[in-house]
Order: C-alpha cells, then sequence, then structure tokens
C-alpha cells in the first residue's frame, strides 16, 4: 500500500504518559481509553524520565507535556516538574479532580521558580454540571471548578481545554457560558481553549454510525503543511517504549524503539488517527499552518491549497 | 571600532511610532537600520508607513502580513489558534488589506523573506519569526535553550533577530551566540506602557551589545486616527493604556500571568 511516510524534522514536543493509562475517572470520550485499573500502560520512573529527557536535550527539545491517565495520581510528578522545567517549559493535562490546596500553592511556587512556563491544562466539558458530568463523572463538575479557582488565587493561569460537544453554530454562546461559570466560581481571567473531539478510543465507541475509515494518502499530503502533524515534531515515553505520538499508543507497529535515540526514524501513516491528526491539526498545541521562513517559501492563496479539508 | 545596527520589529500601521523611532535612530546615529516585517496590521493609514521607511533608507523583510497582502491571500497567517482573536484577525486583516495601494502590495512582494549580514566578524541571520518559519512564535518562556542553539546552528548563525510575538527578549546562548526578539514599534508590550520598542545593536569584533529603547511617541493622535478609521475599541484601549486586550491566547503562561487580561 502507498501509505506516505513522514520524518521526525525536529522534536519538538516530548510527552510522557507518566501515570500510563491508569485515570481516576473514565470520560465517555477519552480517547486513550484511559480509566479506573486500566493497566494498558503503567507509571513511568524517574530514571526513565530522567534519561529520555536528557536525550530530549541533546535532540534540541522546545517542550515537554506530561500527560496519562491522570499526572497527579503519580506520586512523584511534582519532582519530575521541577526537573523537566529546568531544561524546557513544560505543560501538565489533568483532569482537575487532584488538586487540592496544598498541591495548588506548590505548583504555583515550582512555576514562579523557573526561568520556563509552567502550563496546566484541565479538562472540562460543560459549562453546566448536567453537561460536564454526563461525559466526565458525577461530581467532577465541582472539584474542577474549585481547582481552577483554587490554582488562580495562588497565581496560576490554568488553560482549560474542552472537547467540543455542541455544533459549531453553537460556539460563540458556548464560549461565552464557559468564562462565565468560570468567572462566577472564582477564576477570574479564564483561558479556554477548544478541542475537536476524536473519533478514537472511547469516543468511537461512544459514535454511532457517523463515522467512516479514511486513510491518508499521498494526494492529501500534497501541498500540506506536514510539520502540523505529530509524527513530524513529537514523540511519547511509555513504560513499554517509545510511541510515534499520543494518538497511537494502542497501535503495536507504532512503538518505535525503547528510548528516544533508537525512536528518530520516519513512520508509515497507515492509521485512521493519523487521518484524524491530518484533519484536526496538532491538537493539544498552540500552532497553525506556517509560512516558510526561507525565500523558498511555499504559502498559497488559501483557494489553491489542495487536500487540507480543515 | 564598532557598528551600530537599528532593528525595528513589527510597525502594524503604526506611522506615529515609526517617525518618532527613525527621528531616535538619527539622533543616536547607526550604520544601518533594518525592518522585519509586519508593517501593516493592527493600526490606521496603512499606506503611510511606506514613504517614512523608504526615504529613512530601512531595508525591510517580509513578515506574514506582508507575505499575505503581497500575495492576495484569505488571512495575515499570523497563527493564531483561538476563535476570538481570529475574530479580531480577520477585522484587521480586512482593513489593512482594503487600505493599502497596489503599488505597496507589490512592494512588500519584492522584500526578501529573510537576510543574512556578516558584522564584525558575526554571522547575521534577520528574520521575521524564526529561520525555519516566518510566523513561529518564539516567547522568552517557551523557548529553551537547547532549541534556540538548534535553531542557530541550522540556520549557520551567530546572532538571530526576529520579532513577531511584540514583546521584545534577549538570551545569550554561548559566548557570540544570541537570539534577539527585537520588540515591535506596532503596539505596547502588554505591561501598562504606552511606549513602544526598537533595538540598538552594536557590534565589535568580540562584543555583542543589545540595547533596547523606548520609543514615546503621541499614542493619543494614533487613537484619535483608529477611531476615524472606526477600528475596533479593544485596539485602540491597546495604545492608550498598554495592556494587550486581544491575540492573548497565543501567549505562554508566564507572559500571560504578566498582563492584566
Amino acid at each position: 500500500m502507498g501509505y506516505p511516510r513522514v520524518e521526525l524534522k525536529h522534536l519538538n514536543h516530548l510527552w510522557f504518559q507518566v501515570t500510563g493509562t491508569l485515570c481516576n475517572l473514565a470520560c465517555s470520550h477519552c480517547f486513550n481509553s484511559s480509566g479506573p485499573g486500566v493497566r494498558t500502560f503503567d507509571f513511568l520512573s524517574l530514571e526513565t524520565i530522567e534519561s529520555e529527557l536528557q536525550q530530549a536535550v541533546r535532540l534540541g527539545v522546545r517542550e515537554v507535556f506530561f500527560t496519562g491517565g491522570e499526572p497527579f495520581l503519580h506520586k512523584h510528578l511534582l519532582e519530575f516538574l521541577v526537573l523537566s522545567l529546568h531544561h524546557a517549559p513544560t505543560t501538565v493535562l489533568t483532569n482537575g479532580t487532584l488538586i487540592p490546596d496544598h498541591l495548588a500553592e506548590r505548583l504555583a511556587e515550582i512555576e514562579k521558580a523557573s526561568r520556563y512556563s509552567l502550563e496546566i491544562r484541565i479538562s472540562l466539558d460543560g459549562y453546566t454540571k448536567e453537561m460536564n458530568d454526563r461525559i466526565r463523572g458525577e461530581g467532577v463538575f465541582d472539584k474542577v471548578l474549585a481547582a481552577t479557582a483554587r490554582l488562580s488565587r495562588y497565581g496560576l493561569l490554568p488553560l482549560v481545554t474542552i472537547v467540543r460537544t455542541w455544533p459549531e453554530s453553537e460556539e460563540l454562546p458556548a464560549i461565552a457560558g464557559f468564562m462565565q461559570t468560570l468567572k462566577h466560581a472564582g477564576y477570574g481571567r479564564p483561558r479556554i481553549k477548544i478541542l475537536p473531539p476524536l473519533p478514537l478510543g472511547r469516543e468511537l465507541t461512544r459514535i454511532e454510525g457517523g463515522h467512516h475509515e479514511i486513510m491518508l494518502t499521498a494526494e492529501m499530503l500534497r501541498g500540506f503543511d506536514r510539520d502540523l502533524l505529530m509524527c513530524s515534531n513529537s514523540r511519547i515515553v511509555t513504560n513499554r517504549g517509545v510511541w510515534v505520538c499520543p494518538l497511537l499508543v494502542e497501535e503495536a507497529d507504532a512503538r518505535l524503539g525503547n528510548s528516544l535515540e533508537d525512536s528518530v526514524l520516519d513512520y508509515k501513516l497507515r492509521h485512521r488517527a493519523c487521518h484524524t491528526c491530518y484533519q484536526y491539526g496538532t491538537f493539544c498545541q498552540n500552532v497553525s499552518a506556517g509560512v516558510e521562513g526561507t525565500s523558498e517559501g511555499t504559502s498559497k492563496k488559501a483557494s489553491e491549497r489542495t487536500g487540507d479539508s480543515r | 571600532m564598532s557598528t551600530r545596527l537599528a532593528l525595528l520589529g513589527g510597525i502594524y500601521s503604526n506611522y506615529r511610532a515609526l517617525q518618532a523611532a527613525l527621528s531616535d535612530v538619527r539622533s543616536r546615529g547607526a550604520e544601518g537600520i533594518y525592518c522585519l516585517g509586519d508593517l501593516g496590521a493592527f493600526g490606521p493609514y496603512p499606506d503611510r508607513v511606506f514613504p517614512l521607511l523608504r526615504d529613512a533608507g530601512v531595508q525591510c523583510i517580509q513578515g506574514n502580513y506582508d507575505n499575505s497582502l503581497a500575495g492576495g491571500l484569505e488571512d495575515c497567517q499570523c497563527g493564531y489558534t483561538d476563535p476570538r482573536d481570529n475574530y479580531f484577525a480577520r477585522i484587521s486583516y480586512r482593513y489593512t488589506n482594503e487600505n493599502t495601494s497596489p503599488e505597496n502590495k507589490a512592494w512588500m512582494g519584492d522584500i526578501p523573506h529573510q537576510l543574512r549580514l556578516e558584522v564584525e566578524g558575526h554571522k547575521l541571520l534577520l528574520c521575521h519569526g524564526s529561520p525555519r518559519k516566518m510566523n513561529e512564535f518564539v516567547w522568552d518562556t517557551n523557548s529553551p535553550d537547547q532549541f534556540l542553539g538548534h535553531l542557530l546552528r541550522d540556520a549557520e548563525a551567530d546572532i538571530v533577530c526576529a520579532t513577531h510575538t511584540g514583546i521584545k527578549w534577549h538570551r545569550q546562548l554561548a559566548p557570540g551566540q544570541h537570539w534577539i526578539n527585537v520588540g515591535v514599534l506596532g503596539r505596547p508590550e502588554n505591561d501598562g506602557a504606552t511606549n513602544v520598542w526598537y533595538t540598538m545593536l552594536e557590534l565589535a569584533p568580540a562584543r555583542v551589545k543589545v540595547e533596547f529603547i523606548p520609543v514615546i511617541y503621541d499614542h493619543g493622535s494614533l487613537a484619535e486616527d483608529m477611531r476615524e478609521e472606526c477600528l475596533p475599541q479593544e485596539f485602540i484601549d491597546t495604545i492608550l493604556t498598554g495592556w494587550w486586550t486581544t491575540c492573548l491566547e497565543i501567549l505562554p503562561h508566564k507572559e500571560r500571568a504578566r498582563g492584566k487580561f
């Protein structure tokens, strides 16, 4: 089959699946099917974090992300953050249910002591208890709102990430709803980021009838900025080795090696998730299509772009 | 012996700040004046910056805005991902596109994407965002040393000068190796002060001196111009208060936390 291959152009983003697939919640749209007792992947050790960070620094890494499962289930997470922030800006992706007051205070201290930014990303999927808890579980809404207010009190501005569960035509009222809810809860300067639902993992089994098997082709990538694909700029470290990207950790062929140094390989885009990444972009990053820096740049009129379905 | 270069960042149609900056450069003296792109955007009367740049002999390179306007693209390629940021970016781009003459658009199409200079033994690369992407945001607190070192090595440069983010900063990575964000003339830098900034770079064979120069200009009159042109009140507020009110979601945590909104 003529699946396109993509090389690791530069390691912009290093991901750690720090608690494997273990989570205290079982959200209905979770893209890697994490949940209580789910041990498809397990916790990372300090030795692994240290060693992979050293390798990533040699590769010129730009940012580090800690994900899971739920990262705050790892009792050594704060040590990992201090270590990571010594080398690079760092983001934790959390469900926000395990951040009591003393932890919020400690996170703020860690952030202040670092010359690089620490980002706390907290998931929320509804601006009412009913909307959110239907997806993320009973009682989660109140815990998350309290965590955002707590962090904000200590000077941190968590980025609230929201999976779009409404039609795009209702985007503006939805955003207004979230802003109002967060402010009302005590988070005075809310930062929010809307993400598309990814038809992967548990979300794939949740949606019915609307999904088709679409694979990426070389034709689709013609004229497309490949830097937007995670495989061109990211790798994820798990307790079972290094995978090409966070979306493919359930695919055996996406495991590239034991460590980062032997995972700087190109990758054949043969999975449905590759099309999802192509379609929605590198959804966890703050980037959009780039303009080449050199005089040989290839930017085109939007109407001339081919294969870009976004 | 040393050589002084004046480096101007995004102008964003702020012709009043450009006038003040050029006058300041003349009084200090410099062997060359460079502008790192984004001549239009945000501010009023975009055509007014071009004669000022040409008369002062400023060597310009393209920013994403200039690239879009010259190429007839649908958007400014600013790189925002937030719906509100993009809403304001669209207003700004539409206004600038409609009010920039075809001659000036063509002129922007002819200026280079990057410039390489060799000055007093230092290899300089002047670019808009980063050497690899014209619209890459390279902020102080999300750009670790090893990443900047990689960009310098790939670009085969000792000193990279960029703009695009709107906030000036400088880091020496090793002796003789520097990343400099020269700041912007277009709008204040989200610290509650209304002045804008440019950079004076002084180079000698074994010395690199980076000086950020504050530019105080008639921001009240610029706000009046913007009102006349019916530009959004949010933009005018930024000029009058020094706090950013839009394009905030792209900021890393530390830069965001230092602002008001």
